[in-house]
């Protein structure tokens, strides 16, 4: 079947089985390898990317749900500068070990930072917490995270943010 | 340029204030092979490969063009340096670590270099090999000359540019020097003359004063870093190959078990299946196993046709093995004397009579998978007679014997790129995955990217073996240890302990309790085993760590000052690797005693501190748990402090931290969630559901120190794993006064 899909502002034609997970057309179709296969369920976040903003797992949402949706992955979410900051943070942090998770990571990180700017510990532990990191970097993941936020808040919609209590 | 040219520092043989030298006669230039003593594991590679050595794997970015000063190094024009990094990058760092070791003794600035992931080629470049935390003392030594060696060839081509005394020139910042004078050549601008320099003895050149280093001890990111948080293709799963199909294999759930029959012609019908069919393999599951192959012209089509498979499988006699049967055939050895004696000292039933106190207790401990977040992969092309092959492996040089056996070719044709792994912790020391893989390239006749699902990863491992011990000691009136029995009740056949799932005779407290015994009787497996991270250690810590914190309570002393009595006077014992430094563990206990404030502080109730130490892999750590147990039983861990003695340099800090805090957070992912178990000889669990992960709220806050001390630098992938999981465990019982004897650790014995 064919779809069109918005990947990372711009326009992709595939022609896959409609019962394709969103993270093969994207591995194998259109050749973006940065979003990871870990468990083909939504148990691990290795595979999490942006749906109109939202983190989803691409490995469970079949190509035939996402219609005209914006999809972001690891190899567009620099353009946005949240999604800089936490690439910057998590090379000063030196986070990565294998390397593996770290795409899903930097995914739900952005989507958390993008709605809650100033996250507290809760907040980061609410919105990490399906993200498996399988070398255990979750102590420089938070440290990341926070470090991009205080970058963050440097930034006048950051601040903004941070005074209306997000 | 002073110092440190004895040969061989390597902490293998080497004991504290004595110097080994390299042993051995000279060899010829071009390819060095020094034995050195204790460990003949320096220096055993060509450096000459220039032709061979261009070619590098094709996911690195940028090629630098410039002529190659030795199989290692290459510095272009524009003084931007390559250095090649040889071993499997499995998330341990290597690929910066060895890097650095070169680029400290080259002396460049770390912005000049770039680095390359070698091919296999171990003529070339010595051992390519990610286990053991084995590539730091393998490799501290001879990479280190590796860069002093193509320094050396820069300096006498500039000497020889201006025509000047090589001692009348130094460097510095990839920059020769004339000393007098300040005039500089950049080593780019004289790199071709040097490159048709010979390549020095390695053993011949001088290596710098280690107070002088930039480099190494200076905490340097992993260089592939920028690549990842891009999301760049770097690891074995990314590969793509011109034409490549996809492949998914079916082995039997039942090890041991192979195809009787499979609706094939169905299979072959579905929508993009260009090919299934059986593969016979054999009993070896290091090698090809029985299965049914199904490549389709996508991945997702080849995962969806496997679902359409009915097979009637021959599940031979492993079907009848089950976790539940193991614990009792464990219960009924527990009654009789073991089967092999391992060490018998002193006179143990007299010590246990005469003893003031004796206590006994019964460990236990299940299989576990790796289950690294990159599942197996693997992709291969073969044709005319040659293959080629991308492996995420933490053995490529196994792996291509393995294959080369397999498909019928000649090594030499074999052509391994070592991919990025995302993971390792031992599962990919076994290339199972490559040779399907080459396998199932060579029938379809078309390059194939095999990619195992998660169900396949967790069911098809090599498991570290699960485990019983029934333990017996005896405490004189003073609280000593006097007495010390032990039956493992392990795997293995034939006498011979299945992979793993050994013993050493060695073990502490051998050789400080005068009268001791280690027994082991075995049940034979059928399930395979193998080495995950720190290997037996991981196993053996926990029973030994918890069982020497019982006596201690039971003795009624602290249990750090405890194990500290123990070790007795300074020396080193036998055990594996150099031997178990009595010195240096005493040591990360005392420095673990102080960071931690161990008993400095009120803790409030249901809150413990607990202590635990190991000697692993060569490194010592010892690390302090603070838990607090709530009253529905949950753990919830506060703090960690962790201490190691890794010898006189730790080569990368912040790398050397964040390997630390992963591997004692693994312990105690191990400690709290993990189990496999077998029924009806297949393994039961099969996504991370029901073999979980540590998740990010789970991760405790961890302080690392690490101690200096005056031997060659080791490694650092498994040594802080052990005592976590002992240490977790002490903490809860000095929390509730709950005993922790069997993992993981089940909570609900923990209500209050």
């Amino acid at each position: 079947m064919k779809f069109s899909l918005q990947v990372n502002g711009r326009t992709h034609d595939v022609d896959v089985d409609a019962d394709t997970p969103l993270l093969w057309v994207l591995r194998d179709e259109i050749d973006l390898k940065g979003t990871k296969f870990g468990c083909g369920v939504g148990l691990c976040g290795a595979c999490t990317v942006h749906l109109n903003g939202a983190p989803v797992r691409s490995c469970s949402l079949p190509v035939s749900g996402i219609g005209n949706g914006a999809i972001t992955t690891i190899e567009g979410i620099g353009d946005a500068p949240v999604g800089a900051r936490l690439q910057k943070a998590w090379i000063d942090i030196d986070v990565v070990q294998c390397g593996y998770c770290q795409a899903g990571q930097i995914m739900s990180a952005a989507a958390l930072l993008a709605r809650t700017p100033a996250p507290s510990d809760e907040d980061i532990d609410a919105a990490m917490n399906g993200n498996i990191c399988r070398c255990g970097t979750y102590l420089r993941i938070r440290k990341a995270i926070k470090e991009a936020a205080k970058t963050n808040l440097g930034s006048e919609s950051g601040a903004t943010a941070a005074r209306k209590g997000t | 340029m002073l110092g440190e040219r004895h040969l061989a520092d390597s902490a293998v043989g080497c004991t504290q204030g004595k110097r080994h030298s390299a042993a051995g006669g000279a060899s010829r230039r071009d390819f060095l092979k020094v034995s050195a003593a204790g460990g003949g594991l320096l220096l055993q590679f060509s450096l000459r490969g220039i032709a061979k050595a261009a070619a590098m794997d094709q996911g690195d970015a940028e090629p630098s063009a410039g002529p190659m000063m030795s199989a290692f190094v290459r510095i272009a024009p524009d003084n931007i340096v390559t250095i090649v990094a040889k071993n499997p990058e499995i998330g341990q760092g290597i690929k910066t670590m060895l890097p650095m070791l070169i680029a400290e003794e080259l002396d460049v600035d770390w912005s000049q270099v770039r680095t390359e992931q070698a091919l296999l080629d171990p003529a070339l470049y010595g051992r390519q090999h990610a286990g053991g935390s084995t590539a730091t003392p393998q490799n501290w030594e001879p990479m280190r000359r590796v860069g002093a060696a193509a320094r050396q060839m820069l300096i006498r081509a500039a000497a020889r540019r201006w025509n000047v005394d090589e001692s009348e020139c130094e460097t510095t910042s990839g920059q020769v020097v004339q000393t007098s004078t300040r005039r500089a050549l950049t080593y780019g601008s004289i790199a071709a003359d040097a490159a048709k320099l010979p390549v020095p003895d390695l053993r011949s050149v001088s290596l710098k004063d280690p107070t002088t280093y930039k480099i190494i001890g200076h905490s340097t990111p992993g260089v592939d870093s920028p690549r990842i948080v891009k999301g760049e293709p770097l690891f074995g799963i990314d590969t793509v190959v011109p034409g490549m199909l996809y492949a998914v294999f079916q082995k039997c759930p039942v090890f041991g078990g192979k195809v009787a029959s499979a609706n094939l012609d169905r299979i072959k019908q579905l929508p993009g299946v260009r090919d299934a069919f059986v593969v016979e393999g054999g009993p070896d599951p290091h090698t090809l196993s029985p299965g049914i192959a199904i490549v389709a012209d996508k991945w997702w089509r080849a995962e969806k046709a496997r679902r359409q498979l009915q097979v009637e499988w021959d599940k031979g006699a492993g079907a009848a093995q089950s976790s539940a049967g193991f614990a009792r055939e464990a219960a009924a050895f527990a009654a009789k004397l073991p089967q092999h004696t391992l060490r018998d000292d002193g006179n143990l039933t007299k010590a246990l009579t005469e003893a003031a106190h004796v206590i006994e207790a019964a460990y236990a401990y299940p299989f576990l998978a790796h289950a690294t977040l990159e599942p197996m992969n693997c992709t291969a092309r073969v044709q005319n007679g040659t293959a080629e092959i991308w492996a995420p492996t933490q053995a490529p040089e196994p792996g291509r014997k393995l294959v080369a056996s397999a498909i019928g070719l000649d090594e030499r044709n074999i052509t391994v790129h070592i991919t990025r792994s995302g993971g390792g912790f031992g599962r990919r020391l076994a290339n199972d995955y490559m040779v399907e893989a080459a396998w199932i390239a060579k029938t379809v006749g078309a390059p194939v990217k095999l990619i195992w699902d998660r169900g396949d990863d967790i069911q098809h491992d090599f498991y570290r073996p699960g485990g019983f011990h029934f333990l017996k000691a005896g405490l004189d009136a003073d609280g000593k240890v006097i007495a010390w029995q032990q039956h493992f009740v392990s795997y293995g056949r034939n006498g011979k302990f299945a992979p793993s799932a050994d013993l050493s005779p060695d073990a502490f407290p051998a050789n400080r309790v005068a009268n001791l015994s280690y027994g082991a009787s075995l049940i034979p497996l059928v399930a395979p085993t193998g080495p995950l991270r720190a290997p037996g250690d991981n196993a053996l810590a926990f029973v030994f760590q918890s069982f020497i914190d019982e006596l201690a309570h039971a003795a009624g002393q602290d249990p750090l000052q405890f194990q500290i009595d123990l070790l007795g006077k300074d020396e080193v014992l036998p055990g594996k690797g150099a031997g178990f430094n009595t010195a240096r563990v005493r040591g990360v206990l005392e420095k673990v005693r102080e960071v931690s404030g161990w008993g400095q502080r009120k803790l409030p109730d249901r809150t413990g501190q607990g202590v635990a130490v190991y000697y692993s892999h060569l490194g010592y750590f010892a690390e302090v748990v603070e838990v607090a147990v709530a009253r529905d039983g949950a753990v919830k861990i506060n703090r960690v402090w962790a201490v190691g003695d890794i010898g006189s340099h730790v080569i990368n800090p912040t790398a050397a931290v964040n390997m630390t805090q992963g591997a004692v957070l693994d312990g105690f992912a191990e400690a709290l969630l993990q189990q496999v178990t077998i029924e009806g000889g297949r393994v039961v669990q099969g996504n991370f559901d029901t073999f979980p992960l540590l998740r990010l709220t789970q991760a405790a806050p961890i302080e690392v120190h690490f101690l200096t001390t005056d031997y060659s630098p080791t490694g650092l992938g498994e040594p802080p794993l052990p005592p976590a999981i002992p240490a977790l465990c002490n903490a809860i019982f000095a929390a509730t006064g709950k005993r922790i004897r069997s993992l993981p650790i089940d909570t609900a014995q923990l209500k209050a």
